[in-house]
């Protein structure tokens, strides 16, 4: 029998979801090894057992944790499907507000009260439950996304790359932005994404999270060449993942 | 219960983005509860990006929504560059509209092809149609896939741009690139005629119901209005400047709903793909409105909400046409890079783009050094909550007769019909 797969979403703008649909013709051949039971944004219909649970999304309110650890006792195996389900994502910088109901005020103003708008402070999906697999990104890579569920398929725990987006920028053969002027998050960020950002002209933003053991010598003399610091560097972490720390 | 007595409750409607639910109770023949109710987690994106600098507004906006962050982009840029005084060349707002058109193609196609259609096959999502209708899938994924890689080729990536930035662009496409895409958009056209056959024939299922409605577009002199232009409301005769929205707009909190609801002159209105059909018809391309008039829409405003997937359809056409049109212009001045010139400044700006599901306004407020001291973004979806609220409101004591089953089907797929963005509207 093929696995059964489900994806659900909580906090977040559903487009890793979206990555799905954008695999275009290769859905086809996905279907074929997978039964996918459950995916609210594309098919009507419902499970009580999944093989695999794709998580999308931060978590956000006390019932969305209820919700998440029903979908946990009901999978064999859980995935943290994009940047907000594995580190908080864009989601994390509400909790960098001095008090959650000044952030309720901000953007409810005087009904911030009603009990409908609570909020609790944002958390990735394994702050509430165990996490089997994770799959960085905003948005998601789409090759990666395949290459995860081949691996999980056959019954492994996918390998996430343990070095940094330079990287793959080299082979690239990019032109280092720091050369140009600009700041990029590329030293110290989890590779995965063929240096997408850096090859468009633009900085990494650290979406993928930290890397596991950032070269931190190399990456003192480029920060020192530029007169930045370490805690600068982390600082622009922040519109990703609020609270860095290496995931998977 | 007896037959004259239902409750129907949909806990998160299937085949929409984000999570809303339906609830409606007659009894004995009498209606006691007919609810539109939106329970998305709110993000707080208007907190989370005060503080930030002005370089930081776009990438987070664009992840309002993963559908329309090409659009959330633009008017987040836009918003900046009106605070700041900052314009763009012709060639470099041309690409804009480039690229937002590759967003209103893709989804128009997504929504129509994958998530709208299956209702009139009544099956449960586009994978039995695979079976059945394969060669009308093959071709909406084909489309699919054009939109998506004009995505990739001119923004870099096709769900939240890295190309664009405020002020203009970090790298253009080559002209070879877009030579190469105009011919695939020229193929298009016919791909999209045939999509429009599949859907005519399925077109008798949609449901007769209309409501008087009021609609809210943009609008241009120049053009069919998407990238820019004036508010537009069909109850209004005089434009409206967008540095206005809020007083069209006037959003309220609802207890049924974490998205806030609006209205104007009614109780409600509606931003959609037919609002701006009924307030632009004129400008449409030849093209598409004979594909409008093969549905049986003319100049004359449609006022049945389930078309606006039909809209949908004679506005990808539309999306092709323009985008053909916009890529030769730039071919025949030659592409030409010029980095944007940027100088920060304390300022306040709005802004509106036609995004696909309707318009969306972005405002904020600068200090001297370019941090953010105020946003503001409202979403074509959180517009509709209110219009949805009401035309179930019609549609139930008009149609309860129908049956329990027919009718949730009938509610369901007119909330698909407006293809709502509901995580966006809650944002």
């Amino acid at each position: 029998m093929k696995p059964q797969v489900a994806f659900f979403d909580f906090a977040c703008c559903e487009g890793c979801q979206l990555q799905i649909a954008n695999l275009e013709e290769d859905i086809v051949g996905l279907v074929n090894v997978v039964d996918v039971v459950e995916f609210r944004e594309v098919l009507t219909g419902t499970a009580e057992k999944y093989d695999v649970s794709f998580i999308e999304g931060s978590i956000t309110r006390p019932e969305d944790e209820e919700r998440l650890k029903d979908i946990r006792k009901r999978s064999k195996l859980l995935v943290a499907y994009g940047s907000c389900a594995t580190s908080g994502g864009v989601n994390k910088l509400k909790n960098l507000n001095p008090s959650l109901e000044n952030v309720r005020l901000t953007v409810y103003g005087k009904d911030w009260n009603m009990p409908h708008l609570r909020t609790a402070a944002t958390k990735a999906v394994d702050e509430v439950v165990k996490v089997d697999a994770y799959i960085p990104g905003c948005p998601v890579n789409r090759k990666e996304v395949v290459e995860v569920v081949k691996s999980l398929v056959l019954g492994h725990v996918p390998a996430l790359p343990e070095y940094p987006v330079c990287v793959e920028c080299k082979f690239r053969e990019n032109v280092c932005l720091f050369q140009k002027g600009q700041v990029c998050l590329g030293l110290v960020t989890r590779a995965g994404c063929n240096a997408i950002c850096p090859s468009n002209n633009s900085p990494c933003e650290g979406c993928r999270g930290v890397m596991p053991n950032p070269n931190k010598n190399a990456m003192h003399e480029v920060l020192k060449e530029n007169n930045l610091t370490v805690k600068q560097i982390f600082d622009m972490f922040t519109m990703f993942s609020a609270d860095p720390e290496v995931k998977g | 219960m007896s037959d004259k007595s239902m409750h129907i409750h949909v806990h998160h409607v299937t085949r929409v983005e984000g999570h809303g639910n339906i609830d409606v109770v007659v009894d004995n023949d009498v209606i006691k509860k007919i609810e539109w109710q939106v329970p998305e987690a709110p993000r707080f994106f208007e907190a989370m990006v005060v503080g930030r600098d002005y370089m930081d507004l776009a990438p987070i906006t664009s992840r309002i929504c993963g559908i329309c962050s090409i659009g959330h982009t633009f008017a987040s840029l836009k918003a900046t560059e009106a605070a700041m005084g900052i314009t763009l060349s012709e060639q470099d707002t041309r690409l804009r509209e480039i690229l937002l058109h590759g967003e209103t193609l893709q989804s128009h196609v997504l929504h129509a092809g994958y998530l709208a259609v299956p209702d009139y096959f009544r099956v449960n999502s586009v994978v039995p149609l695979v079976g059945t209708h394969k060669e009308a899938v093959l071709l909406i994924i084909k489309l699919h896939r054009l939109a998506n890689e004009l995505c990739d080729i001119i923004g870099g990536r096709t769900t939240h741009p890295i190309r664009t930035t405020v002020g203009g662009w970090t790298m253009l496409p080559t002209e070879k690139e877009l030579v190469t895409l105009k011919k695939r958009y020229e193929e298009a056209v016919e791909d999209l005629k045939a999509v429009a056959g599949v859907v005519l024939s399925v077109a008798g299922k949609i449901p007769n119901f209309t409501r008087e409605t009021e609609y809210i577009s943009l609008t241009s002199p120049s053009e069919y209005a998407f990238y820019d232009g004036m508010i537009k409301s069909s109850d209004v005769k005089a434009p409206i400047p967008v540095s206005n929205y809020r007083t069209v707009v006037n959003e309220y909190v609802n207890p049924q709903s974490t998205a806030k609801w609006t209205k104007f002159n009614r109780e409600s209105y509606a931003a959609s793909a037919l609002a701006r059909y009924n307030n632009n018809y004129a400008q449409l391309s030849p093209l598409s409105k004979t594909v409008a008039s093969m549905f049986g829409l003319g100049a004359a405003a449609c006022h049945n909400p389930y078309m606006n997937t039909v809209a949908q359809v004679v506005e990808s056409v539309y999306a092709v046409e323009r985008t053909i049109a916009n890529i030769d212009w730039i071919l025949d001045k030659g592409l030409k890079y010029v980095k944007p010139d940027i100088k920060v400044k304390a300022g306040k700006g709005a802004s509106a783009v036609e995004v696909p599901r309707g318009i969306l306004f972005h405002e904020y407020e600068y200090d001297k050094n370019g941090k953010c001291l105020m946003a503001n973004c409202v979403i074509p979806t959180n517009q509709n909550h209110g219009n949805i609220q009401k035309d179930f409101e019609k549609l139930v004591p008009e149609f309860k007769h129908v049956g329990k089953e027919e009718l949730q089907f009938m509610l369901e797929m007119l909330v698909r019909a407006y293809d709502p963005c509901i995580s966006c509207s809650t944002h």
